[in-house]
């Protein structure tokens, strides 16, 4: 029973650290953003003021209950994948709670915020949620065909669906990381990484310059709070995912930073050197090169 | 005022020229094949007053106001030919970011608006329900001198004169039109102002509800929409 206690304190005390890193990581990329069109940017600590303010609104108002579910689902998918995912391979408390098919319980939390969202945003009751919510789930649908395809040529080449054994299986030296022993894979789960963490030129759904903001149209408040918290431990999530799954784990937490940190400025590289895509082009997009090349790695390993 | 809580306070019944199609009282048949009544003012629409909020302990509000007076969400919402002055500020010439200041598109994330410019009788309408809509504290600005004294509009038949008669305001910022640096001055003053506690134009506009109601009211002839509609 403490044994458990303990790694639930330990597993918070993650969660902290990933929540801290993640708005560090979103402040530096709004930075990138800035210095290539020539600004200075936000301040560095911008995301915390944001998020304090935004739990600090004196008003809110409600549509009905679902409306308060929808970002509380967001957040459990957020959260759902870190206490699944292990972030540190060999610490026993950084491994969280990641167990033997951990691997597919994540590829099912990806989706599950999305949906809590559609709920929410739907009983918002705002045009706009409706089509920003249309727009985010054809577009995460054609995200997540790639990865699954890369996830299951990975499943087959390493025979498990535990992330930790997969980790396991690519220690020892950079050429057994996945990126090297099975590149086509990796190509594809990193081409669907960029429609996953939703930037530019895949992030039409949540872009504040559209006309419709999106699902959080209506979501104001501490809502708007719950989602970029979400945001935040989202982004950390996916990224440690990735690194797992293609670039060897981490062993440590300066290991951990470094390679979130350049899975995470992939997408933002990407982002500043194309303008943004229409949801219609993005779709398409998607169910072309990805898809190919995710197809081609299952078939690689049949 | 009534002492109920409904503040409809004009009594003649609500079926009049004016009213939207999707506004006015019809019969729909639900789901399960009965036909009811429904009427949209009522039934769709908010008209609770809105309450003032106590500002919380002296330190905590501190702080809280700190963070809010680095993060303001300006909404953007044009309404006069002020409006051009904005987008410069988010250019790499003005870059109004460094001082916390972003834009958002819809008024339930936002927490500044920026009347900029003259408001005609037909926006003034919009900018009360866009600032209605906007959550608590939020603060306003105006930008101009036609939203001081009426500025080249001041005998105009169809604008009104003063702002701070209809919205609460924060900040004016002087000139016709003012340039975006003046701007970005006004953004520092709303934010020594909220830092000094000063900023409390919504509770100033739940607090004189009536008397803002009664003045909204008196130019707003087509009156079409509830008292109060977050």
């Amino acid at each position: 029973m403490n044994d458990i206690i303990i790694k639930l304190l330990w597993t918070l005390l993650g969660l902290f650290i990933v929540l801290n890193w993640g708005m560090l990581m979103g402040a530096s990329m709004r930075k990138i953003v800035a210095r290539v069109a020539h600004r200075r940017g936000i301040p560095i600590y911008q995301p915390w003021l944001d998020l304090i303010k935004l739990y600090a609104k004196r008003t809110s108002i409600s549509h009905g209950v679902m409306f308060y579910l929808g970002p509380v689902f967001r957040l459990g998918g957020g959260v759902g994948i870190f206490l699944f995912l292990p972030l540190i391979y060999g610490s026993e408390y950084w491994s969280n709670f990641s167990w033997a098919g951990d691997l597919v319980l994540i590829l099912y939390f990806q989706f599950f915020g999305m949906l809590g969202m559609a709920l929410g945003a739907g009983e918002g009751g705002h045009p706009n949620s409706v089509i920003g919510i249309t727009r985010g789930l054809s577009q995460f649908t054609t995200v997540e065909i790639p990865l699954t395809l890369a996830v299951i040529s990975l499943a087959l080449q390493y025979n498990t669906l535990s992330i930790t054994e997969i980790v396991a299986a690519q220690q020892g030296g950079v050429q057994n990381w996945t990126l090297f022993t099975n590149p086509v894979a990796t190509v594809a789960g990193m081409l669907s990484l960029l429609g996953a963490l939703r930037h530019a030129p895949f992030n039409l759904v949540k872009a504040p310059n559209e006309v419709p903001i999106g699902p959080p149209t209506e979501y104001h408040s501490a809502f708007l709070g719950v989602l970029r918290t979400n945001g935040a431990v989202l982004h950390v999530v996916e990224a440690a995912l990735f690194m797992n799954l293609f670039f060897g784990g981490a062993t440590n937490w300066a290991e951990f930073i470094i390679k979130t940190f350049l899975i995470y400025f992939w997408s933002v590289f990407v982002g500043v050197v194309h303008p943004r895509f229409r949801i219609e082009q993005s779709v398409v997009w998607f169910l072309k090169i990805p898809l190919a090349i995710g197809v081609l790695a299952v078939i690689l390993y049949i | 005022m009534s002492e109920e809580q409904n503040i409809n306070q004009n009594n003649e019944p609500k079926e009049d020229k004016f009213l939207a199609e999707e506004n006015k009282i019809r019969l729909v048949t639900g789901p399960d094949g009965k036909q009811f009544q429904v009427n949209p003012l009522d039934d769709y629409f908010c008209d609770k007053r809105p309450q003032v909020v106590a500002p919380k302990n002296k330190i905590i509000e501190k702080f809280l106001n700190w963070a809010r007076a680095e993060s303001l969400w300006v909404l953007g919402f044009g309404t006069g030919c002020g409006s051009i002055e904005i987008p410069p500020l988010l250019s790499p010439r003005f870059d109004a970011f460094r001082y916390g200041v972003q834009m958002r598109p819809t008024p339930r994330q936002s927490s500044v608006l920026i009347i900029s410019g003259y408001l005609a009788v037909k926006t003034l309408k919009r900018a009360i329900r866009t600032y209605e809509q906007m959550q608590s504290p939020k603060y306003v600005m105006a930008l101009g001198s036609c939203t001081i004294n009426g500025g080249m509009y001041y005998d105009s038949y169809n604008t009104i004169n003063r702002v701070d008669q209809y919205l609460p305001v924060d900040v004016y910022v002087a000139g016709c039109m003012p340039r975006p640096e003046a701007l970005l001055a006004g953004f520092v003053k709303l934010k020594e102002r909220i830092k000094a506690g000063n900023a409390e134009g919504a509770n100033e506009y739940a607090e004189k509800f009536d008397w803002y109601k009664a003045n909204q009211k008196k130019i707003i002839k087509n009156w079409n929409m509830p008292d109060y509609n977050w």
